[in-house]
């Protein structure tokens, strides 16, 4: 899961910033609010930058390297910004066992991107992700909130050209 | 709600609308039930397509008042999803697609004729209709914390409370002290359904005794189902949430809370969002809150989501990540019982665990004691997967046999293939040969041959996986996911990884195989935290069980099963090519060369052993070895 920071510059916008103020706002009290706060602020951004870590660390007061710390240890906070599609390929056990390590490749060569990254474009990135728990559909990958099950490597074709006008 | 007695009313109630789910002469409002999954995997499938396919035709037919759709959760039998079943008949339809519910409203729901071509082929034999529970996959279950998982609707309250939900809890508050809480509890034998199996009683009696006049004390609930494969805690919360609400606010009596924590993954979105729904609906119908049933006990429960770290399934590593940090595990001592969250006393327990805390409360320690092995009490949910016909999550009481579970329930391996192992335990667990099918599973069977119980994956693997490999690829999982607080887990597991890489790139040696075992026990012993003191399990077990799978890699670099790329050669049987050319145009290196009709020869040092060529190949010319 790749943590290297973006060359995309930062776009916030007054309306997200005032949206963050107010979740801060609300949870700031509360005990270990933290790690709720950073998630909202990723449902706001699509990501967490470290302008956006700042906000945080100047509202909530909390050491800004102490915020990286926390966004750069779990693997679902991301520094850098996600494709319009998602792509995550299943690597849990049971996908693996039926072959999603084999859908997996095939993607990144496809898209030209290894895990973590986005195609130049925007338009898709890619991960791996444990265990989405539809084992009975192993292997399997999500793009966005749409579930793709029973695969085979020659499914990979048209799935991205589902995505790709 | 306040009182037992409005809890009573509701429960008579809504017993005659889930009893219909049962025994067919129930007293409810309508002719029948149609129970849709809506759990994860039925939602995959599209099953939320077909709970609008039937909201409108049953508009269309003004069927609105005579039936009534009902979106559970799992069933457990995921492989053939999106089920639904259409009681009192208990008429069990599989892969259902929506262009069938025409069909179904028009002969099943109007005719009164199920449409016996859409039912699960095992409930049809003849003319007659099996009952679910005379299946090969129902039959040898017993149901105990999945009882309401696929039977009523998890987002409302009321038909939970219908099937005696609730009433747990206000036996413990009206007729029990929290000793004798504790005391049934500890009788009962149950033991932690998380993976390490610690005896659920001693840990709240140690919570309850420990620190005298504590001034907070919490009750967590482990829901950060880490182990790829394993889905029944999800299933649990996705199914029957409030089992969780009510056997956390149990345990909060027993130790003395007032303050819960349900620490859950943000991969599950669907038990996310039935879990706020339980919260909000036990909040308003006062069983959560201040004064329970009108009693002192006050207790309520905080949601916290996961960001994806697989540690902060280990308790303190959990308790870290809710105080808003790092998920680093801490040294134990001081255990949770004494210094958990916020450095109080506190229990975790695992959502499996919680969901037996009730039926264990209504029917007695010795009925739940009566289930099971001398040392491992009760049933055990699995989740079934990998190379087996019924994928999904089955419940079998402790001391049922692996090869019950795999070949009676699970239906065998498909496409004729034969077993090689099965892993339990995922990351921390191990692989268990085919020798070892007839071991009762429990607790401590599981140990004693080289893996553990875990939280139930249970993962099938058949001659196609490579053992060396399955191996890796827990290595390259615990890599990446230790947190790199201690020195042995964070730089012993990579190294063991690479050793592993190493065996399967052919460039081993005996030597490799002997440091990497010697590696494996200095982990183990060393490590910090549960994580790394099982991290080597999987190598473990392999070297114990499938040695010569490794020496064949690393003596005469070949690959048994055929999976591990680098060791692989590709050859033409020049018999049985016709000279198509067909592998020639599709190799992506250029490393096929021969004319039209004459065997064709792939040459070794080009061919990247992508495998395209065998695809293509009509005459089955191209092997691998």
């Amino acid at each position: 899961m790749s943590k290297n920071s973006t060359a995309v510059p930062f776009n916030g916008t007054s309306a997200q910033k005032e949206e963050l103020l107010k979740v801060i706002a609300e949870k700031k009290n509360d005990k270990g609010a933290l790690m709720p706060v950073l998630q909202k602020a990723q449902d706001i951004y699509g990501y967490l930058p470290i302008e956006v870590q700042k906000i945080i660390s100047d509202e909530m007061n909390i050491p800004l390297e102490k915020i990286y710390g926390v966004v750069t240890f779990y693997s679902q906070f991301s520094l850098n910004p996600k494709g319009k599609y998602k792509i995550s390929v299943c690597l849990g056990t049971a996908c693996y066992v039926k072959g999603s390590g084999d859908i997996y490749n095939k993607l990144q060569e496809k898209l030209g991107i290894e895990s973590g990254g986005c195609t130049p474009d925007g338009k898709f990135s890619l991960e791996a992700c444990r265990c989405i728990g539809a084992c009975g559909l192993a292997p399997l990958l999500t793009v966005n909130d749409e579930v793709y099950g029973r695969l085979t490597v020659d499914d990979v074709d048209s799935i991205l050209a589902k995505y790709a006008e | 709600m306040k009182t037992l007695e409005e809890l009573k009313v509701i429960r008579e109630a809504m017993q005659g609308e889930v009893a219909l789910r049962s025994h067919g002469d129930a007293s409810s409002k309508y002719e029948r039930h149609v129970l849709v999954c809506g759990g994860t995997g039925c939602t995959s499938s599209g099953s939320s397509k077909i709970i609008e396919a039937l909201e409108t035709e049953l508009k269309n037919k003004g069927l609105t008042e005579k039936v009534q759709i009902v979106k559970t959760g799992c069933f457990g039998l995921c492989a053939l999803g999106p089920i639904m079943i259409v009681y009192p008949e208990g008429s069990f339809y599989s892969m259902v697609k929506h262009e069938d519910i025409p069909k179904i409203v028009e002969e099943h729901l109007i005719c009164g004729n199920p449409v016996k071509e859409l039912l699960y082929d095992e409930t049809v034999s003849g003319d007659e209709i099996k009952a679910l529970q005379d299946t090969a996959f129902y039959k040898k279950q017993h149901r105990v914390a999945l009882r309401n998982c696929g039977v009523i609707n998890p987002e409302n309250i009321e038909e939970y409370i219908g099937e005696n939900g609730y009433q747990a809890l206000a036996k413990v508050l009206t007729e029990m002290t929290p000793d004798e809480v504790i005391q049934t509890i500890l009788d009962s034998g149950l033991r932690g359904r998380g993976g390490g199996g610690f005896p659920t009683g001693v840990k709240w009696k140690l919570a309850r005794n420990i620190v005298k006049d504590a001034d907070q004390k919490y009750v967590c609930c482990n829901a950060d189902e880490g182990d790829p494969g394993a889905f029944m805690d999800r299933s649990v919360l996705e199914g029957d949430p409030h089992v969780v609400l009510e056997a956390m606010a149990i345990a909060g009596y027993a130790i003395g809370a007032t303050q819960g924590y349900i620490y859950v993954r943000a991969e599950y979105p669907i038990a996310v969002q039935r879990l706020e729904i339980a919260i909000k609906q036990a909040r308003e119908y006062g069983l959560l809150g201040k004064n329970i049933f009108g009693t002192d006990f006050s207790f309520d429960i905080g949601l916290r989501l996961g960001a994806g770290a697989f540690v902060c399934g280990e308790e303190t590593a959990l308790m870290t990540s809710i105080e808003g940090n790092r998920g680093e595990p801490r040294p134990r001592p001081p255990f949770p019982a004494e210094k958990g969250l916020f450095q109080k006393p506190t229990i975790l327990n695992n959502v499996e665990t919680y969901a037996n805390i009730p039926q264990i409360i209504l029917n007695g320690a010795d009925w739940f004691a009566s289930m099971g092995t001398e040392k491992s009490k009760g049933t055990k949910v699995f989740a079934l997967g990998g190379k087996i016909h019924n994928t999904g999550l089955v419940e079998v009481p402790m001391g049922t046999t692996l090869r019950t579970v795999i070949e009676e329930i699970g239906g065998g391996i498909p496409n004729g293939k034969k077993f090689k192992a099965a892993q339990t335990g995922g990351p921390s667990g191990g692989c268990i040969p085919a020798e070892h099918m007839d071991i009762p599973i429990d607790y401590d069977n599981l140990i004693s041959i080289g893996s553990m119980m875990g939280s139930g994956g249970l993962i099938v693997m058949d001659e196609d996986n490579c053992m060396v490999d399955i191996a890796k690829f827990f290595l390259e999982f615990t890599v990446d996911e230790s947190c790199g607080k201690c020195t042995p887990c964070r730089i012993g597991t990579k190294r063991m990884y690479e050793m592993l890489d190493k065996i399967t790139r052919g460039q081993g040696t005996l030597e490799d195989i002997d440091k990497l075992e010697e590696l494996c026990y200095y982990i183990k012993q060393n490590s910090l935290c549960g994580l790394g003191q099982t991290a080597p399990n999987p190598v473990l077990s392999t070297l114990r069980y499938f040695r010569d799978e490794y020496i064949a890699h690393v003596v005469d670099k070949k690959c048994p099963a055929g999976v591990c790329k680098h060791l692989l050669s590709f050859e033409i049987d020049t018999e049985k090519c016709k000279g198509c050319t067909m592998c020639a145009r599709v190799c992506p290196a250029g490393a096929i060369s021969g004319s039209v009709k004459q065997p064709h020869i792939i040459n070794k040092d080009k061919c990247l052993k992508c495998g395209a060529c065998i695809e293509k190949c009509k005459f089955g010319a191209i092997t691998k070895k």
